[in-house]
């Protein structure tokens, strides 16, 4: 247990929901919120619109300063700050230092609020121990691990460990699931045709899995995987990871009809 | 043959790539072979993360100290009997060989494989000068015959298939019975392994390249698992070595410990078949071995390297590693990049060489998986570097006008949170309205890269931070 775990004060937690999420699934913002209150936090929603990674990552470095900035003030008071996210929480948590390693005066805050950021699931298992949630599902699951949440913050059993408490949750590993989807940001826009060739031999790893429903961490990578099942005609549910863990599966899963019987 | 670099229309030879059903069943070849076989033998080995971070260090510290080493090897190389050739650019170094040939008049020149001779586009120029080069190691004599660029740095013709080698070589090898039986892959090694050995034997002059150079004794070490680099060198008169200057490691220690990661990482073997350290010309006690030795030392553009941005690059060992781990690699193939490097590291080393304005997509044309990296045996930044070239191309105005419209009509919204959250309720309820029925959206204006191939996703409607502010007010415990 940390010492802020120990101590009387609840841990204050900056829910980063990430813009993808405000706008685009609500209800993974809303499950992340329930699972950090239901772990003892008190948890609030700083104004907050974008990481700044597409900028980032298109080389507009001006853009994502300013952006990255306005997370800075706005989440340096919280204890941590946690994003259903392993895309933008490796943002804030590996680039944030690089992006104003040569300003003296954004350096250390860059450093403090990367030091206090993680992603959801990472957070609830490495920071606050937790092993079990509350929560059923009925059916059996195949989890993508996302890349940057792989690879840059090393999230990989913690979303096993909690899926593994889901009443009525079977977990079956597909093949490859460390391959990228092939979502990359703008890159699933600007070099659609590869983008889709990645993605094909993803879908056909997550039917091979044989599974109800395809869960991941990061909405991009969901929205890419979705939208090709959709595509494709495969009738498999895809949900972030989040919504399981939460009990929350009550909204239509993405790229499914509000009627969705899936 | 790489003379003239396609890497602009990077685009179009990846959409020809992904029609091509021979290269799509070949690149599978890729995805199974390389990564299984290195994740196995990596595990064997304890020590082989802390090899890595050696590996770096020693690369590091010999680039900290370049000119020094570079000196150094070459009193070396003189010390041995041979001699040192500086050329700063593919230019210089193709007249540098060139004028070597002719020296000693050469006719017919056994190269091994050497990544360095094909970014000089030497084979080219040895022809033009009426030199006949032949390539001995066999993916890359069956790229020849193809006039092709290699496309892998370690398995050139990883694209093909036996039965195109299979016609390949009954076109070239005329003189062979046309009736002989050539459908099995040993046939075909066979057969090459014929035609090679009177070229062996026939050489005035064999030209490899160097996995390492070590300033400590002034030797040269090629890596290979055919044996055909070893005929090259010590079979003609004269052995040519072709390296860039990055090839420098200080000692014959630091060379076997950079061997360690090397073999492992490339085809996932603890070592390759062969390791062939070469030191001056024959000695009188040797029993085989050159009259002459001469090493061409190239720059081509690394100098300018050190102490920028892209540094780091000059540690690459060419294992092709990053390129066995990538995505869009698997996906287009080698010679969609369009040059001589393809995969993670020619996204990073091709701008520097050709110019970013000419090879602007190859550091574009990556999801940021950050595979590469992870399995780089020497630790490079691929990622980090490929996004300094986006950095580099969007301050130039390189950037195509649609991304930094559409980048800077996000951001002006992304940087004014009250006017974002005043307006993205109503934008994403729109939108939800439009897709409520399906779920999802089967075009979208300006994203046809992603509705031609995928539906996409209907938003559920609002926003969560205006949802969650409702609930807040409608009474929900603060």
């Amino acid at each position: 247990m940390t010492d802020q775990a120990a101590s009387r004060r609840p841990i204050r937690v900056g829910l980063f929901v990430t813009c993808l999420v405000d706008l685009m699934r609500p209800s993974i913002g809303f499950a992340a919120l329930k699972l950090l209150e239901q772990a003892g936090c008190s948890v609030e929603v700083p104004s907050q619109t974008c990481c700044g990674q597409p900028a980032y990552n298109s080389g507009d470095r001006a853009n994502s300063r300013a952006l990255a900035e306005q997370v800075i003030r706005a989440f340096s008071h919280c204890d941590y700050v946690v994003a259903p996210s392993g895309s933008c929480a490796g943002m804030i948590r590996k680039h944030y230092p690089e992006l104003f390693a040569d300003d003296p005066n954004l350096a250390p805050k860059a450093r403090l609020l990367a030091g206090k950021t993680h992603e959801l699931t990472s957070f609830l298992v490495d920071i606050l121990g937790v092993r079990q949630v509350e929560a059923k599902y009925d059916g059996s699951v195949t989890y993508h691990d996302s890349c940057s949440g792989l690879r840059e913050l090393k999230v990989k059993s913690q979303p096993r460990t909690l899926l593994a408490s889901v009443q009525g949750l079977t977990l079956v590993e597909m093949n490859e699931s460390e391959v990228c989807c092939g979502f990359g940001g703008t890159f699933a826009v600007k070099y659609g045709e590869i983008s889709t060739a990645i993605v094909e031999k993803k879908t056909e790893n997550i039917a091979n899995a044989h599974t109800h429903t395809l869960l991941a961490g990061d909405l991009g990578c969901l929205m890419n995987m979705a939208g090709k099942l959709s595509r494709e005609g495969k009738p498999i549910a895809v949900r972030h990871v989040a919504e399981v863990l939460a009990g929350m599966t009550d909204e239509p899963p993405i790229a499914a009809p509000a009627s969705s019987t899936l | 043959m790489t003379a003239h670099p396609t890497t602009s229309r990077f685009k179009d030879n990846a959409h020809e790539a992904l029609g091509d059903d021979q290269l799509q069943k070949a690149m599978l070849n890729v995805r199974a072979g390389f990564i299984d076989k290195r994740a196995a033998v990596a595990a064997k080995l304890p020590e082989f993360e802390a090899l890595r971070d050696s590996a770096r260090d020693i690369k590091n510290h010999t680039l900290a100290h370049l000119d020094l080493y570079l000196e150094r090897y070459e009193q070396k190389v003189i010390e041995a009997g041979g001699h040192v050739h500086w050329a700063r650019t593919a230019e210089e170094a193709r007249q540098i060989i060139i004028d070597l040939c002719q020296k000693s008049d050469a006719k017919i020149v056994t190269k091994g494989k050497s990544m360095i001779s094909e970014e000089i586009a030497l084979n080219a120029a040895l022809s033009k000068a009426g030199i006949t080069p032949v390539e001995t190691d066999l993916g890359e004599y069956i790229i020849q015959l193809r006039d092709e660029a290699p496309s892998h740095i370690i398995a050139p013709a990883v694209h093909l298939n036996a039965s195109q080698v299979e016609s390949d070589f009954r076109r070239v090898h005329t003189h062979l019975d046309a009736d002989r039986d050539l459908q099995e892959p040993v046939q075909l090694l066979t057969e090459a392994r014929q035609v090679l050995r009177d070229r062996f034997l026939s050489a005035d002059i064999g030209i490899t390249g160097a996995n390492f150079l070590v300033a400590e004794t002034g030797s040269s070490i090629i890596v290979t698992n055919e044996g055909n680099g070893d005929l090259t060198q010590t079979l003609p008169k004269t052995h040519i070595v072709i390296a860039s200057i990055e090839k420098l490691v200080p000692t014959l220690e630091d060379v076997s410990q950079i061997l360690r990661v090397l073999a492992r990482s490339a085809t996932g073997q603890e070592m390759s078949v062969y390791t062939t350290f070469s030191t001056g010309p024959r000695r009188a006690t040797d029993v085989d071995g050159p009259e002459n030795y001469h090493v061409v030392l190239l720059d081509n553009g690394r100098s300018s390297m050190l102490g920028t941005d892209f540094q780091d690059m000059l540690r690459c060992i060419r294992c092709g590693a990053c390129m066995n781990h990538c995505p869009v690699y698997h996906a287009v193939g080698g010679h969609a990049y369009g040059w001589v490097y393809p995969g993670p590291m020619g996204a990073v080393l091709t701008p520097t060489l050709l110019g970013v304005d000419k090879a602007g997509h190859l550091p574009n044309a990556s999801t940021f998986c950050g595979r590469c990296e992870s399995v780089c045996p020497v630790r490079i930044p691929l990622p980090k570097m490929m996004r300094h070239w986006r950095e580099a191309e969007f301050s130039r105005h390189l950037t195509p006008a649609t991304q930094r419209f559409g980048l800077a009509f996000w951001a002006f919204f992304a940087k004014r949170p009250a006017l974002y959250k005043n307006l993205t309720p109503w934008l994403m309820s729109l939108m939800h309205l439009l897709g409520r029925d399906k779920g999802y959206l089967r075009a979208l204006p300006l994203a046809s890269g992603w509705t031609d191939s995928r539906d996409f996703p209907t938003p559920q409607g609002g926003t969560f931070q205006s949802l969650y502010r409702k609930q807040k007010s409608n009474g929900r415990a603060a």
